[in-house]
This record gives C-alpha cells, sequence and structure tokens, in this order.
C-alpha cells in the first residue's frame, strides 16, 4: 500500500510540472502584465518597484522567472501577491477554508440524498415513484449550478428565511463560538444546497443503473435461491457491488473540489476561491493564479490516489499494483 | 434518416419531444429578426423593469374578444417600480405587422414581424430589463449566441479530438505517449480556472465578434482533451479488425485508414457524445458570460442578460422575470440530454440506461 501511494505520487510529479510550466505561459502571453500598472502609480517609488523586480526575478527573461518560481514552490514558498501585498498562501488560506467547508457540505449531503434515492428508484422499477425521482434527476442534471444558485437567493431574498452573501452575520465576538459555527452554518446553507440540488442527479441516475445492472446478475438469483433474507440480498450483495463505480467516482468529486463551486460563490457571493481567483486573473496576479491552478491540479491528483485507495478498501478483488 | 425518425419517436418519446423543441429554439434564432418584436438594444427609458405585459381575451367590463389584446401600461411609482394598467382603451395584438425595415440575418430587408401591438401600448411578453429593453427580443437574439456556440464549440472539439485521439491511438508507441501526456496535462486543469485563465491572455476590449470566436476556441481547447482519450481507446481496439488489415494490405495511406475505415466506426459513439457535450459548451460560454468575461453589452447571450442579477437584491426581487434566460438555458440542455439519451438507445439497443 506504502509503495503504490509513494509511486502514484511520483508520477504526479511530471503531471503537475507540466501543468505550472503551461499555466505560467499562459499568463505570460497575456497583455501586459501587473507590474507595468505599477510603474503607472504615481504613489509607488522607483525604488519599490525594483526591489519587487529583483526579488520576484522580473526583470529576467520569462524562462529564467519560470525556474525562480519553482525553487520558491519547492520551498513550500508560493509567491507574493502582486496586488495585495500579502504572501499568495495567506490569501488562499483563509478562501480555501471557505471554498472546501462549501464543498465537502453539498459533496456529503449529495452523497446522503443521491444513493438512498438511487437504490430506491432501482427497487421500484417501472413505478411513478421511480419516474418521479428519475424526472427530478434529470431536472437536476439540466439545471446550471449558477441558476439554481440565483433562484435560492431570489426565494431567500423574498422570504428572508435564508441569509444571503457573507460568511457571518454582524455580530461581537460575546456571542461565543457555537454560536459563531451556528451562523456559519446558516450562510453556508444557501450555496450548499444549491450546489447539492446541481450535483445529486447524475449521482442518482448512476446509482439506480448500477444497482439495476446487478440486481439480475446471477449471483444474486443464487443468494435468493439459498433464502437469504431480502434485505441481506440487497443490502449485502447488491450493493456491495454496485457501490464500487461509485467509489470511484467519489474521488473524482474530491478533486473537482475547488473549481465546481466557483461560479455558485459568484452568484451567492460567497468569499471563496472563486471570486479570488476572478480577480487575480483579471489583475494578472501572476503567482496567485498560478498558486491557484496548481493546489487545483495537485487536489485532482489526490483525489485521484483516494479514489484507487477507497476502491481497494471496498473491493478485497482489486489489488494495489505499483 | 426518416426510419431512424420513426424509431426514436417510437422507443424514445420524450427525445421526440426534444428534437422538436431544439428545432423550434434554433428555427427561431434563425428568424430572429422576424420574431422578435423590438430590436434588441431598444431601449425606452419610459418601461425601466416593467413587468411582463399580459395578453388577454376578456375586458374588465366583461366583453370578450377573439383577438388577444393588451392594455397600455404607465410608470406610477419610479422608487417603488410600480406600473398602473390604463383600462379605458384596448389594443389588439396583431399577427404578421408591419413594422421598420430590419435585416433578416443582416441580409435581406424584411418589414413583416411575426406579432406586435401599436406602438402606443408596447407589448413586452417577458417584461423589460433596467434599461427598459424588451427581454423577450433580447432572449430571441441572445439564443443565437447561445446556441450556436454549442454547435460550433463541440464541432472544434471534436475534429480536434478525432484527429488526435485516432493518430494517437493508430500509431502508438512514442506518439501516442506524447499526446497523451498533453491530454492529461489539459485535463489535470480544473476547467473553470482554465477558462478564465486562457480568456485572461486575451485583451478585453476586443469587438464583439473576436470574443464570439475566442469563446468557442477556448472552449475547443479545454474540450478535446477528453474526447481524443475516448476514441483513442477506441481506436486502439478498432485496429486490430481484419477490415484494417485488408485496408493495410491494399496498401492505403496511413492516415487514409484512421480517416476513412477507422473513424466512422467510432460514429455511433461519437454522435451521441457530441450531442450530450453540447449543454458543457452552452454553459461554458453563459459562464463566462455572467461574470463579464464573455459576451459583452448591449449584445444579447442568456449569460450576460443573467449578469445584472449577480450582488442586485433589489432588481432580483422587483423584477424575477430577469431571471428567464435562465429557464431558456435549462430548457436547451434539458432537451440536448434528452435527444443524446434518445440517440444512444436506437443507436446501440445493449447499453440500456435509465
Amino acid at each position: 500500500m506504502k509503495r503504490f501511494i509513494a509511486s502514484r505520487l511520483l508520477q504526479a510529479v511530471p503531471l503537475l510540472f507540466g501543468m505550472s510550466l503551461v499555466s505560467f505561459f499562459i499568463i505570460q502571453l497575456a497583455p501586459g502584465d501587473y507590474f507595468s500598472q505599477l510603474k503607472l502609480n504615481p504613489e509607488i517609488s522607483t525604488q519599490t518597484i525594483q526591489a519587487m523586480e529583483r526579488s520576484f526575478g522580473l526583470d529576467k527573461p520569462p524562462v529564467i522567472q519560470y525556474f525562480y518560481w519553482l525553487k520558491n514552490i519547492c520551498t513550500f514558498n508560493l509567491g507574493e501577491s502582486f496586488a495585495y501585498h500579502v504572501p499568495v498562501w495567506f490569501l488562499i488560506r483563509s478562501k480555501l477554508v471557505n471554498t472546501v467547508a462549501l464543498s465537502l457540505f453539498s459533496l456529503f449531503l449529495t452523497w446522503l440524498i443521491a444513493i438512498p434515492l438511487g437504490i430506491a428508484a432501482a427497487r421500484r422499477e417501472g413505478t411513478w415513484q421511480e419516474r418521479l425521482i428519475s424526472f427530478f434527476a434529470y431536472v437536476g442534471i439540466s439545471l446550471p449550478s449558477f441558476f439554481i444558485a440565483m433562484l435560492m437567493v431570489f426565494f431567500a431574498a423574498k422570504t428572508l428565511i435564508l441569509p444571503v452573501g457573507g460568511t457571518t452575520s454582524l455580530f461581537g465576538p460575546e456571542i461565543g463560538f457555537w454560536a459563531h459555527f451556528g451562523d456559519y452554518l446558516r450562510h453556508l446553507l444557501l450555496p450548499g444546497l444549491a450546489l447539492t440540488l446541481a450535483g445529486f442527479g447524475s449521482l442518482v441516475r448512476l446509482m439506480k443503473n448500477n444497482f439495476l445492472e446487478f440486481l439480475s446478475s446471477p449471483f444474486v438469483v443464487t443468494a435468493r435461491a439459498k433464502g437469504l433474507p431480502e434485505r441481506t440480498v440487497l443490502y449485502k450483495h447488491v450493493l456491495r457491488n454496485a457501490i464500487n463505480p461509485m467509489i470511484t467516482l467519489f474521488g473524482y468529486e474530491l478533486s473537482g473540489i475547488l473549481s465546481g463551486a466557483a461560479l455558485v460563490e459568484v452568484v451567492t457571493n460567497w468569499p471563496g476561491m472563486g471570486r479570488l481567483i476572478l480577480d487575480a486573473v483579471m489583475a494578472q496576479d501572476l503567482y496567485l493564479v498560478m498558486a491557484s491552478l496548481l493546489i487545483g491540479g495537485a487536489l485532482l491528483i489526490i483525489g485521484n490516489l483516494v479514489a484507487d485507495i477507497l476502491l481497494a478498501v471496498v473491493d478485497p478483488r482489486i489489488r494495489l499494483r505499483t | 434518416m426518416r426510419h431512424f425518425l420513426r424509431r426514436l419517436r417510437r422507443t424514445h418519446r420524450p427525445a421526440f419531444a426534444a428534437l422538436w423543441i431544439l428545432v423550434a429554439l434554433y428555427g427561431a434564432a434563425f428568424l430572429a429578426d422576424c420574431i422578435a418584436p423590438y430590436p434588441y438594444d431598444l431601449q425606452n427609458r419610459a418601461y425601466s423593469l416593467c413587468p411582463p405585459t399580459p395578453v388577454r381575451f376578456r375586458e374588465t367590463g366583461g366583453g370578450l374578444h377573439l383577438r388577444p389584446f393588451v392594455y397600455r401600461v404607465e410608470l406610477e411609482n419610479p422608487a417603488l417600480n410600480t406600473y398602473r394598467t390604463d383600462r379605458t382603451t384596448i389594443h389588439p395584438v396583431r399577427l404578421f405587422v408591419t413594422g421598420p425595415t430590419r435585416k433578416l440575418l443582416g441580409i435581406i430587408p424584411s418589414q413583416r414581424y411575426l406579432f406586435g401591438t401599436d406602438d402606443t401600448a408596447p407589448i413586452f411578453l417577458f417584461g423589460t430589463d433596467m434599461n427598459g429593453r424588451d427581454i423577450f427580443s433580447r432572449i430571441i437574439y441572445g439564443s443565437r449566441i447561445s446556441l450556436s456556440i454549442g454547435i460550433l464549440g463541440v464541432s472544434i472539439s471534436f475534429l480536434l479530438g478525432l484527429l488526435i485521439g485516432g493518430i494517437s491511438g493508430y500509431f502508438g508507441g512514442r506518439t501516442d505517449t506524447i499526446l497523451m501526456r498533453t491530454v492529461e496535462i489539459v485535463m489535470t486543469f480544473p476547467a473553470f480556472y482554465l477558462l478564465l485563465a486562457l480568456r485572461a491572455t486575451f485583451p478585453t476590449n476586443l469587438s464583439s465578434v473576436q470574443i464570439y470566436l475566442l469563446i468557442t476556441v477556448i472552449l475547443s481547447f479545454i474540450g478535446w482533451a477528453s474526447l481524443a482519450r475516448i476514441i483513442r481507446g477506441m481506436v486502439l481496439s478498432l485496429k486490430e479488425e481484419e477490415y484494417v488489415l485488408a485496408a493495410r494490405s491494399l496498401g492505403l495511406s496511413r492516415l487514409r485508414i484512421i480517416i476513412r475505415h477507422i473513424l466512422p466506426n467510432t460514429l455511433s459513439y461519437t454522435v451521441t457524445a457530441l450531442t450530450l457535450s453540447v449543454p458543457g459548451y452552452i454553459l461554458g460560454e453563459s459562464g463566462l458570460s455572467l461574470i463579464g468575461l464573455g459576451i459583452q453589452e448591449p449584445f444579447p447571450s442568456w449569460g450576460n442578460m443573467l449578469a445584472v442579477t449577480i450582488g442586485n437584491l433589489r432588481i432580483l426581487t422587483t423584477a424575477p422575470w430577469m431571471l428567464l434566460p435562465g429557464f431558456f438555458i435549462f430548457l436547451t440542455i434539458i432537451s440536448f440530454n434528452f435527444l443524446g439519451d434518445g440517440l444512444r438507445d436506437v443507436m446501440d439497443p445493449s447499453g440500456k440506461t435509465g
């Protein structure tokens, strides 16, 4: 297992390298740069600009600049944001917490809803309940996440049930940790529900199809013929097999944690990575953009790895090979 | 083709209905100059955020009319954005009215419109936006961009994906390794971030046509990778078939074998995948336009029409009809999804999906 993880992580290195190279030169292609804007700003002295240029290696050609950046990355120094004059990591950290909280919340909720619904639909194949579930799954797949978010913002603003935007209400520190936590959750609910509604449809369909596929397989007939109770047949035999492809999917979903929520974040005014990277790209904040892309790519690789490991844990037929 | 349609209707009714919805939507986009009662950039300052005009058959006094009519509305309170209905006179809605000349598809001058009222009582089927522009007209005009970008973008990335996937699968070896590593790198990027980064490499002040083409190219650039990988897998198994061996022993060139013999056999899969991937492009365009990086005002697209509602709760609550473009995005996407599923069932009856 350890060897497997190590070799997979090693394989990820060239991938990350290629990714960083591509993203660096994409940003280089952009017309103008943040520095030329800074130089035009009369409030900033030429000495400051020269000092910045030296420290980032910006007076050197782009290829050298890339290696400057790479050297820093290897020491976990993601560089400094040009626009905010603070370390990139400092900026990303606070937004990352919000985005990860939002994505994990909706991921958890989506799976909690979708798996039982998928099973229910498969068991009642052909009835009106199944058609209703399938119909809602279809609608969920086809509704754009940002549009769901807009509709929810509309209803929240009309009915004032849920707060819109931000992560906290205006409270002093005196209300205590748990009250703050509850407040945060209340703010999380709207973007979280929007993401859940946008994501549960495809999961329901997949779960239903997997379940149906195994429901008619020979080993299920055997299990029934042995006289096993229906519960055991369904949840020990069918579900154990049907869940495997979903585990792989779970890994992929983990990897989409960063960018999946971006538009919903912008629409619901949730202060996460989506807004940050949008502004960074607009301002050509080189290191901020690259760090975000890199973290996104790293998450994808980790997500795939987690999926492989989970699958091996759940399905004993699979041996991890390096 | 007719046989195919009949089979689709028999086996998959929703897909058949979806096909007609799409035909209607694309037809409306094509004939936008005739269907939209007003130009997309015509501003009526007196009708800012005017609610949808109800089309009536029954007069307030009780008189019933066969011809639908509208009442004239007037801005009553600009602060609260309320409108007063003037019920004294009725203004009939007429079909095929004449109006100011517009160029049909930019070429044929035409004065006929599908429907309209007299100028004193304008008809806003879906209400107006802040500048008093008719939302119905803008949705019809905007569909040109939102709908065509799906088809165009899919075509480009399918050509790229087919070619690269085909080459990679057929030649194998080092070519395969290099191409597939490239594919993996493109796929590792979070799609939305890559979209943003690529968009940022171009200046923001491009002309609308340039932006349109740019978005299409960027979306295709992101979309080809996954397709190339799937095609490669199919080619890998197809190239061992005997007809490929026959073609090779006949001395055909390798490119010819790929294009004429192998790729057509991936067709049934590709047509389905093509249909099912159109929504991604439509979503990409509307997402970019939504955050202000796509199609720019005054040109409408379904995405940028929704943009004003972001972070503006007052507009959102007083004028919820501003959200209507979103329903059209939804309608288009669900139609493509239904159609794609139907096509898959018809083309490959073995792989049953629910």
